[in-house]
């Protein structure tokens, strides 16, 4: 048991405890760094390119958690109809979330080409837009882009899960809500949302964390661009440690990541306590 | 409050039909119970009066109005689930308030009214309280606040004590009837147990596979059976029911198999040889020195009120009887068991129907 648990405190906490101490070192790659206390941070504290990450991170991170969220759940409900074909279409649902990363984007590189865009050729098709439109290459759109990417992929993960903890709720529960005189927006309002924040908790827990983090996707659509509009701080830290060669630089913005994810699991532990409604004894 | 009237209702699910044809006429304020053995039809039944499931052909009246077509909540009807459907995130006040405040009755009216249904369900002191934290007996009196808050024109109850340990659910039976005879609202209670059926309501409705077997009040289902489902579902132990034929030499007799012979009522129109299905309630068998039926003791079960007895015929059917005296049986002897004629059914021996005797008129 003992060694056990050692082990694992070596494995999780060695990869954290070597980037937070390269964070505070002038380390570049091939060269071990020598303590230069918080220098890096001092630095980035005063880097206007630093601050725009954080900025389009959270930007990023924000709305697209509220649009998977808003979608998912939209999708979930419509799922837990009584539709024909209800298996192939939960199936077809996963589908953006099994694709690996890397092809999805490369995808969508290929639907935001300013040559080739399918969707500007389909748009100037319905006679909505005269010319084509730059997705990645202007700043605004090129957020919006990579926002949409990533919604895409996210949803999957967030309308399945919902889906599962739609099908947790009794119809006895929405048959007697029904007698009750509800309508359905009252079985939602009253029924449905209520029994479904717990999972709705955990869901966005992961969503968040998993957008905060998120790298493939704009390494791949955008590496940051145009002019850093879409530098989150895991591209920025990737960008200025693996490629500019300044690890402990780039360690030190991917640290500057640590409190943010704190506290969204603060927020979400408080968030995850077991509500009053669901202590207490079995059924 | 309202009458009920259910006319020739059919249901399919898909292109299997599992009601046939039902027809119950429910009086203003009165306790109809169904009863039937699992998978008749039962829940259906109610869910369709109740607006949960469609009603393929036939029609369902509330009161003077006909609610095929109206929705749920339009039909003024309150249910009871089999697992009580609280809402597991509202305390005992809001689950009971709920429909009130849909309604948008104001906050004063509405706790007055979980308040007046929590003091007739013994419930004022677990108003906060959650579901969850609630033990079996005390959901299922939540259920019931619920229904009543709304002062419904017609409770539905399905099976609502089946989830029940057998103390619990002879006590809370004590306390529907009461609660029925205090608000005198028209109730409909789906069960499978017969004693339920027979010790709540005022009109009991035997179903079986999708079809009504008999309509009356309790004692007259169980005096009077119709056929032979009723006589074998209504009772308990069930009442003893042998084969045999019609004998009219002389004054008429039943033969039964291994040479039984039981004096019948002497004014009997079934002719000679007819198959019939003879019925006697285990509490009308005597015990006779010389005469009646022979019986071999097989096992005794004393429970201090009465003496239980099973035992064979001669022709291996078996036998049930009770008695209120304390005889004392050893297994293996012959006893004889006779009863009074005008305590004897009669079933035809292909239709179960019923042979109607002198003492039905
Ligand atoms: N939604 C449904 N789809 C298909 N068949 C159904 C459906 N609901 C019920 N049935 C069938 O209808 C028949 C009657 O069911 P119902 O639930 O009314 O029986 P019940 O008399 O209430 O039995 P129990 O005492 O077990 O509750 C059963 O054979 C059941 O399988
Ligand atoms: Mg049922």
């Amino acid at each position: 048991m003992l060694p056990a648990a050692a082990l694992l405190l070596v494995f999780l906490t060695y990869p954290l405890g070597l980037g937070v101490w390269l964070g505070f070192t002038d380390a570049r790659i091939g060269r071990p760094g020598i303590f230069i206390g918080i220098e890096n941070y001092e630095y980035l504290w005063s880097d206007a390119v630093f601050w725009l990450s954080v900025f389009n991170t959270l930007l990023y991170t924000i709305s697209a958690s509220i649009l998977k969220f808003a979608l998912g759940l939209w999708l979930a409900l419509i799922l837990n109809q009584n539709l024909p074909f209800k298996s192939f279409f939960r199936a077809i649902v996963l589908l953006p979330w099994v694709v690996p990363t890397v092809l999805s984007a490369i995808a969508f590189w290929w639907i935001y080409d300013s040559q080739f865009s399918i969707l500007s050729w389909a748009l100037q098709q319905m006679g909505l837009i005269d010319h084509r439109i730059n997705f990645l290459g202007d700043p605004e759109n090129a957020r919006a882009s990579v926002i949409a990417a990533n919604v895409w992929r996210g949803i999957p993960f967030v309308a399945i899960t919902l889906l599962a903890g739609l099908q947790t709720i009794p119809q006895s529960l929405y048959e007697a809500a029904t007698l009750d005189g509800a309508s359905r927006w009252q079985l939602f309002r009253y029924v449905t949302l209520p029994l479904l924040t717990p999972i709705i908790a955990i869901t966005m827990t992961f969503s968040v964390l998993f957008t905060f983090t998120d790298f493939q996707l704009i390494y791949v659509l955008t590496r940051g661009g145009p002019v850093n509009a879409t530098h989150l701080m895991a591209t920025l830290s990737f960008q200025r440690g693996i490629s500019g060669g300044q690890l402990g630089e780039g360690a030190a913005i991917a640290v500057a990541m640590i409190p943010f994810l704190l506290a969204a699991i603060l927020f979400s532990y408080f968030g995850l306590q077991r509500r009053k409604w669901q202590q207490g004894g079995g059924d | 409050m309202a009458s009920v009237a259910i006319d020739e209702v059919y249901k399919s699910f898909g292109a299997v039909e599992i009601l046939h044809g039902v027809s119950v006429n429910i009086e203003d304020g009165e306790f109809v119970t169904l009863v039937g053995p699992s998978g008749c039809g039962k829940s259906t039944l109610l869910r369709m009066i109740a607006g949960l499931e469609k009603i393929s052909r036939g029609q369902i009246a509330i009161g003077e109005r006909v609610v095929n077509n109206v929705a749920p909540k339009e039909r003024d009807v309150a249910m009871v689930f089999q697992n009580y459907a609280l809402y597991p995130h509202m305390t005992v006040a809001e689950n009971m308030a709920f429909s009130l405040m849909l309604k948008g009755v104001s906050k004063p009216e509405s706790d007055a009214g979980v308040r007046r249904a929590a003091e007739i369900l013994g419930l004022v002191p677990l108003l906060a309280r959650y579901p969850r934290q609630l033990s079996g007996g005390q959901r299922q009196r939540v259920a019931m606040g619920r229904a009543i808050v709304r002062d419904p024109a017609v409770f539905l109850f399905d099976e609502p004590l089946s989830n029940l340990d057998a103390k619990l659910r002879v006590q809370m039976r004590a306390e529907i009837k009461e609660l029925h005879q205090r608000l005198k609202t028209t109730t409909v209670y789906v069960t499978h147990d017969q004693i339920e059926a027979m010790t709540m309501a005022d009109k009991i409705v035997v179903m079986h596979d999708g079809i009504v077997e008999q309509i009356g009040p309790p004692l007259e289902l169980y005096d009077r059976p119709n056929n032979l489902f009723v006589a074998s579902f209504i009772g308990s132990p069930a009442m003893n029911l042998l084969r045999g034929e019609i004998a009219t030499g002389g004054s008429p007799s039943f033969r039964g198999a291994g040479g039984i012979s039981v004096p019948l009522a002497s004014a009997l129109s079934i002719p000679n040889g007819e198959p019939v299905v003879l019925g006697i309630r285990p509490e009308h068998l005597r015990l006779s020195d010389d005469q009646g039926i022979p019986v071999i003791v097989a096992v005794v079960e004393p429970t201090g009120s009465e003496v239980q007895l099973i035992g064979r015929t001669a022709g291996g059917e078996e036998i049930v009887a009770n008695f209120r005296e304390r005889h004392s049986f050893t297994p293996g002897e012959t006893i004889r068991l006779t009863a009074e004629p005008s305590l004897i059914h009669l079933f035809h021996g292909e239709t179960g129907q019923r042979f109607q005797t002198r003492t039905d008129q």
